[in-house]
């Protein structure tokens, strides 16, 4: 018979390490997997997780790619560790670049130094908009938040699909479900020449900064983190429940704005139906894989922007299926969330005495 | 300092990268926008892959390439890793193939669908299916009993438009009472949505259903509920084998054979690329026999008459919706009239998307 009992002593140094060992038995799953399918897993393993970062260009499309997933991831954070359950990211972010490209497009071949300021503005401001919506229903209506932040994901993508296939549609482009490209003043700087990781990471450090610093130094931040402990707590010491809750969403949709905002600015360029391969899911991963704090949460979106990475390495030189990097993500999760239940758990294995069968 | 410093690493990269280039491992990378098991577009392009591998010319594929910012990169990284001509086989490719080609002047770009060649290491290439379509008119012209044709349409596109009209117009032409019925999906793949598309046209009356979307869904959709269909990009009939008269194929095979021969021998050129039933590009599956003897005899004149060029999918008279004429009587539309085609001709019910 097994028995599950909740540990009352978690050594805090081992809930941060977990991670890593989720990590490493991912890393060993996959060997495993591409093992059976037939490839030298050191081969394949190295094809995944060292080629795509063996030069300048592959570093610096890491740090590309770990960008919207650190930011979005962040603003999650703020929502998670508050016991507030935003799923809508994905929204947050394709409403944040609908708004940013708006005012990208508003300000089409127009030059000034004030527009790109503006366009990221727009960008952060529609993204907390829009999550002010399952934020103000929960508060005042009671509504799941769940729910209402993943349906609002599909509203944006829709709204997006209608935006560029009808009324912001390239007027030169054939009806081909596009905008324009941004002109030069809508676009974030790139920082080196023949790279493509531009300015936008700056965000992105910057509100890993904030949001340390919010978490850990603020009373905000110690609501926050009471809240999520215990509901009933947080009532008794008096805060102000609903304000919290409005203000995590903004922050969280605003983080996820600006992801939205700084992919388009950024190496997209325009606006289309394909702006974002689901980063406001995946951000949920690196969220917890960064155990929701903000340093870790840097480590977690480089690792799983290398997944993605890797996985087109691994395709290129192997011929592996691209697939194997949702299945990598989808081990970290598993290995992540296996461990975090025996950290917190124990599992005792019993053996049984007659006399208990009887009953 | 430092930018110049970044600059010529960079450029000592990508140099790099071109020296890894010679004619002993000449190799082509194909970057698919789908999965290459989804039976219509990426299958067909798979399929022409394998040709190529056939005919001993090394090559490599990534698939299901999201058109958004992480086609860049991938491009660029079959590129950098040696490759010397790369086929991008979506539309959404266009921008990034164009950004890499700038950078890797030795490599061949070849973007399908697309309409920007910015530098001359990039050529387009795509099919006349519109061919296709004006068999798929004239077989439901006549098969049709309620003279309802229902028309899953993906993106409001000249070629999605052409083929709508190519279709209406030799329906109309063995049958003048015919209706087409469209539904725009805004999407190039998605089963669920070709599905619900088709019980909605079906619904309406249509008992024949064709699509210009990727998956099986529709034809899958026409089988269950007995009315007929017809295959789109691959030959689609085991999945509906008693629904689907024909399926229009691409056949992208010889052309990226042709293609890659060219580039490993040196003779590549940049080209616009626009094949049909006559070069078999565009081809066309089996017929079903339940069109009967005569029709299929008839269609497959029509097929040959089209190759030869003896008759063309848009000739004169040809009227907008409002009546304008188009196409005077005893004329045909050019190929740059085609390529910008944005109004639908007489008969087909609906506005286009705006």
């Amino acid at each position: 018979m097994i028995k599950i009992e909740k540990r009352n002593d978690v050594p805090m140094a081992l809930y941060f390490f977990t991670p890593f060992i989720a990590i490493i038995l991912t890393i060993l799953g996959g060997g495993i997997i591409f093992y059976i399918l037939g490839f030298n897993p050191i081969e394949a393993l190295k094809f995944y997780f060292i080629t795509p970062i063996s030069n300048l260009y592959g570093f610096s499309e890491l740090l590309l790619k770990a960008t919207p997933l650190c930011l979005i991831a962040i603003g999650l954070s703020f929502c998670f560790k508050s016991n507030n359950w935003n799923i809508g990211a994905e929204g947050q972010l394709t409403f944040g670049a609908i708004v940013g490209g708006g005012v990208a497009l508003l300000f089409y071949n127009q030059e000034g130094f004030y527009i790109l300021p503006l366009v990221i503005l727009a960008g952060a401001i529609g993204g907390m908009v829009f999550a002010l919506i399952p934020a103000i229903l929960k508060t005042y209506f009671n509504t799941n938040e769940i729910l209402v932040s993943l349906m609002l994901v599909y509203v944006s993508k829709l709204l997006l699909d209608y935006l560029v296939v009808g009324p912001w549609s390239n007027p030169e482009g054939f009806n081909f479900p596009e905008t324009r490209q941004f002109s030069d003043s809508s676009r974030m700087p790139l920082l080196f020449e023949g790279l493509r990781i531009h300015a936008g990471i700056f965000l992105a450090l910057a509100a890993v900064m904030l949001s340390w610093f919010t978490l850990y130094k603020t009373y905000l931040g110690f609501q926050i983190k009471v809240s999520g402990l215990s509901l009933k707590t947080a009532k008794y010491a008096g805060f102000k429940g609903k304000t919290m809750i409005l203000v995590v969403f903004m922050i969280s949709g605003a983080c996820a704005g600006l992801a939205g905002v700084g992919e388009i600015t950024g190496p997209i360029g325009q606006l289309h139906r394909m702006i974002s391969p689901d980063y406001g899911f995946t951000a949920i991963i690196v969220a917890f894989l960064g155990r929701l704090n903000p340093f870790g949460i840097i480590f977690a979106s480089l690792v799983v922007a290398l997944t993605y990475l890797g996985a087109e390495t691994a395709q290129i030189f192997l011929q592996i299926p691209k697939y194997t990097g949702q299945v990598f993500q989808g081990m970290i999760l598993f290995f992540l969330l296996a461990s975090d239940y025996l950290l917190f758990f124990k599992v005792k294995i019993l053996s049984l005495k007659k006399n208990e069968l009887r009953h | 300092m430092y930018k110049n410093f970044f600059k010529y690493l960079i450029s000592a990269i990508f140099l790099l990268g071109f020296s890894v280039n010679s004619n002993a491992d000449f190799k082509v990378g194909f970057v698919y926008v789908g999965p290459t098991g989804d039976h219509g577009w990426t299958f067909q392009h798979h399929e022409g892959r394998n040709a190529v591998e056939a005919a001993g010319i090394k090559t490599t594929f990534v698939e299901s390439v999201p058109e958004g910012a992480d086609a860049e990169r991938v491009i660029r990284q079959l590129a950098q890793s040696g490759h010397d001509l790369i086929f991008t086989t979506s539309f959404g490719y266009m921008d990034p193939t164009n950004k890499v080609a700038k950078d890797f002047p030795n490599v061949k770009f070849e973007h399908a669908t697309g309409y920007k060649r910015e530098h001359s290491n990039v050529s387009t290439y795509s099919a006349r299916f519109y061919e296709g379509r004006t068999l798929l008119g004239h077989i439901a012209g006549k098969m049709t009993k309620t003279n309802t044709i229902g028309y899953i349409a993906s993106f409001p596109i000249p070629e999605v438009i052409r083929g709508i009209n190519a279709m209406t117009l030799a329906a109309q032409k063995v049958n003048p009472n015919i209706k087409t019925k469209i539904v725009w999906v805004f999407t190039w793949y998605d089963p669920g949505k070709e599905a619900e598309a088709a019980q909605a046209l079906i619904d309406q009356g249509a008992d024949i259903i064709m699509q210009h979307t990727d998956s099986t869904a529709p034809v899958q959709t026409a089988e269950k509920a007995g009315v007929w269909s017809f295959g789109q990009a691959s030959d689609m009939q085991r999945f509906a084998p008693k629904s689907i008269l024909t399926s229009i194929i691409d056949d992208w095979a010889p052309y990226y054979v042709e293609r890659a021969i060219a580039a490993r021998d040196g003779t590549w050129n940049q080209q616009d690329t626009w094949h049909g039933l006559k070069e078999g590009m565009v081809a066309m599956g089996p017929y079903n026999s339940a069109m009967g003897a005569d029709l299929v005899k008839e269609v497959e004149q029509l097929q040959k008459d089209l190759a030869s060029g003896k008759v063309h999918s848009f000739t004169g008279p040809i009227y907008d919706q409002k009546g304008n004429i188009l196409v005077a009587e005893g004329k045909v539309a050019d190929d740059g009239m085609l390529a910008g085609m944005s109004v639908y001709v007489k008969g087909v019910e609906g506005d286009i998307p705006k």
